[in-house]
């Protein structure tokens, strides 16, 4: 990996892939850097330096949309991972209907996010609720999921959770399909339980899958929107406010060079965890 | 295969017969409130049946900030279509109308001028016409539950929360609230503003001039205040914090609540929904706390518009002087009702409009029994109203504190807009 080896292709075999990286995503990066410096009515811009910036950190409802970002975001990534991980355990176990059961569990990941949205909007309704009524008959008075200040985010976090936890069991399947039966059949001659062979063999060897659980949910996680819109649209009030919807209300308003200053916050708040992360991931990978 | 040769011909034909004509297809984008689109298909049903080489191509659009939204980057792109249906006020000017919009000031001659400041561009040219009619914020009652408990139509915000009591008392919901839909939580502050203005009188210019705060103002605080009160008093729907608009004047309606707060275009979607409750339901202003000083915030409606950049600008302007005359406004009567007075001189509303509109009319005939929302005296409106009022609304946040937050909102708006001392 280390010794730099000259590629057998000419340079210019990577043009059109650079046009198109340079047009579509290099060119609105560097002009999204230039826009949040500017007051941006979409008509005229005005070049205000990092007033911008210094407002957008000055809103009153960021600091509780961080908070909520990151909460949301290690809340589903932890859950996605765990529940991940041991469904696929389950679903590689040789149980009945296994093949069905699989569909069954990634099946959520294809259907559209507003929909999901507007379906669990409806389950979660505080008085018709499917979910509600179905408590109302054990005697539980449920509580309004989506309209509680103190519960809303965690009730998006939940769907968001249902919703993606098949890919995570897909990726940990294929993780699990790789690990070798041998090193089960030593262990089993070395005398290890069950819960012995899924720590101390399972969980190491699938951490290549891991690390795309993670990495993958926690940046879903960060920059989740389309889930909460589609459910609370941040509120109650701001109580279900992430970085993301933050953004999006500047937008709405008609803040655009605001609105992009936060989008340049946002990304690098996600680099500024993805990047250590992955280099400490990548280290321990190759420490095994 | 044979069709595609003669379907080109035929609209060779067309186009070569067009031309001698002189056709023109004037492109219409309107929002999709039900209301809208009827009252612009029968305008322009007539306006064609008149002037047959004029006919129109109408889209529509979504309402709220998405349609903000969308407006906003056709005018940018140069995009948009020749004539246009957006709110007049503070979203107006959030549109840099001198540059933008078309001078609309030649077609003026039946429009009322109490509506001409609300489409006027900070250059001073009028720029829009009005389309539909004025509204009034304030509160839906069930005329049925007012008979039953023997209430009367309050003057004070005392005498509406004695009423309130006496509603819960007797077992029913007293206010219903419809968060789901956050910008039906901002009328108990909106609509409030008759009472700021009598009060404070000059607290729409202060405001602008960054003079005056919400804060600081207890008439502006009782908006906030009135939320506080009719969640603390338990007065609410139980699915408040889910409930959407259709619900909230359903609730109203059918007698399942005693008010709904809400404007006066509501009364639409009940003649759509309930025709046999539409005269079910009454309404009055928002009280204050003098009933002498009783009177009616009204919000201006919407208005419609011409591109700077629309190729057709002489014919777009021909359909909406057509618009603005009596004829046309009698079109969109005929179409869809009087919800309230329309903007044009010697337009006369039907004699059998609803209860609720017949409540209304009274105000707007006394002088000085209404006043402009703050939207139209004003370009600052907070974009984050709705959601600091659904958290008073739910019991989130106290009122002095939620108004503390508004006011820290709104300097967001004046800094985008350029406005002096902010």
């Amino acid at each position: 990996m280390t010794a730099k080896r000259r590629s057998p292709y000419p340079y210019w075999f990577v043009l059109p892939a650079a046009v198109v990286f340079t047009v579509l995503f290099l060119v609105p990066t560097i002009a999204s850097f230039w826009f949040s410096m500017t007051r941006w009515d979409l008509f005229q811009t005005e070049f205000i330096g990092w007033d911008n910036y210094r407002q957008f950190f000055k809103e009153p409802f960021l600091v509780q949309g961080l908070t909520n970002t990151l909460i949301y975001a290690v809340v589903t990534s932890g859950a996605k991972t765990i529940l991940g991980l041991l469904l696929a355990v389950l679903l590689t176990s040789g149980i009945l209907w296994q093949g069905f059961l699989r569909s069954v569990v990634f099946f959520p990941v294809l259907v559209s996010t507003i929909g999901v949205g507007i379906t669990f909007a409806a389950l979660m309704h505080p008085t018709k609720g499917a979910i509600n009524i179905a408590l109302s008959y054990v005697g539980i008075d449920g509580p309004s999921w989506l309209s509680d200040p103190t519960l809303a985010l965690y009730s998006v976090a939940f769907i968001d959770i249902w919703k993606g936890v098949g890919l995570a069991t897909l990726i940990y399947i294929a993780g699990l399909a790789a690990i070798s039966p041998e090193y089960y059949e030593a262990a089993r001659i070395d005398g290890a339980t069950r819960s012995q062979q899924f720590w101390r063999v399972t969980v190491p060897l699938v951490q290549p899958a891991t690390v795309t659980v993670v990495t993958l949910s926690l940046i879903g996680g960060l920059r989740s929107f389309d889930i909460i819109w589609a459910t609370t649209k941040g509120g109650p009030g701001f109580a279900s406010d992430v970085l993301a919807s933050v953004i999006y209300k500047q937008y709405q308003a008609g803040f655009y060079g605001l609105a992009t200053a936060g989008n340049v916050i946002l990304f690098l708040l996600i680099a500024i965890i993805i990047l250590p992360l992955t280099w400490w991931f990548n280290k321990r990978e190759v420490d095994l | 295969m044979k069709l595609i040769p003669s379907a080109a011909l035929l609209s060779a034909f067309i186009v070569a017969s067009g031309m001698a004509q002189a056709e023109t297809t004037l492109s219409v984008l309107i929002d999709n409130n039900p209301e809208t689109i009827a009252a612009f298909d029968a305008l322009t049903a007539a306006y064609t049946a008149a002037n047959p080489d004029v006919t129109f191509d109408i889209e529509q659009r979504a309402g709220g900030a998405e349609g903000d939204n969308l407006v906003k980057t056709r005018l940018a792109t140069g995009e948009m279509a020749d004539v246009f249906a957006y709110n007049s006020g503070s979203l107006f000017q959030a549109l840099n109308p001198s540059e933008t919009l078309a001078d609309l000031s030649d077609i003026q001659g039946n429009v009322i001028d109490s509506f001409k400041p609300v489409v006027t561009s900070p250059d001073g040219v009028v720029r829009g016409i009005p389309f539909g009619a004025a509204m009034g914020g304030g509160i839906y009652y069930n005329r049925k539950i007012y008979e039953e408990l023997g209430l009367s139509v309050p003057k004070t915000w005392a005498e509406f929360m004695a009423n309130n009591e006496k509603i819960k008392a007797a077992g029913k919901v007293a206010v219903a609230q419809t968060y789901g839909d956050t910008w039906t939580s901002q009328l108990f502050v909106l609509a409030d503003f008759y009472n700021v203005q009598s009060a404070v009188p000059n607290f729409a210019a202060d405001y602008t001039a960054n003079a005056i705060k919400y804060a600081t103002t207890p008439a502006a605080v009782q908006g906030f205040q009135n939320l506080e009160d009719v969640f603390k008093g338990g007065y609410l729907n139980e699915d408040f914090g889910v409930a959407k608009f259709d619900e909230g004047m359903r609730m109203v309606a059918l007698g399942e609540a005693a008010h709904y707060p809400m404007l006066t275009f509501g009364i639409g979607t009940v003649k759509q929904n309930y025709p046999d409750n539409v005269n079910d339901i009454g309404f009055f202003a928002q009280p204050g706390t003098d009933a002498a000083k009783n009177g009616l915030t009204v919000w201006m409606p919407m208005a419609a518009y011409v591109p700077a950049t629309s190729p057709n600008l002489e014919e777009a302007k021909k359909f909406l002087s057509f618009v603005a005359s009596v004829e046309g406004c009698n079109t969109m009567i005929g179409a869809i009702g009087a919800t309230g007075p329309y903007l044009i001189e010697g337009c006369e509303l039907p004699t059998d409009v609803p209860a609720s509109v017949a409540d209304m009319l009274p105000y707007f005939q006394t002088e000085g029994m209404t006043a402009p929302a703050l939207e139209f005296l004003s370009p600052i409106k907070g974009p984050a109203l709705e959601q600091i009022t659904v958290e008073v609304g739910s019991g989130i946040r106290p009122a002095a504190e939620a108004a503390a937050l508004y006011d820290q909102d709104v300097e967001k708006q004046a800094k985008q807009l350029g406005l002096p001392n902010w």
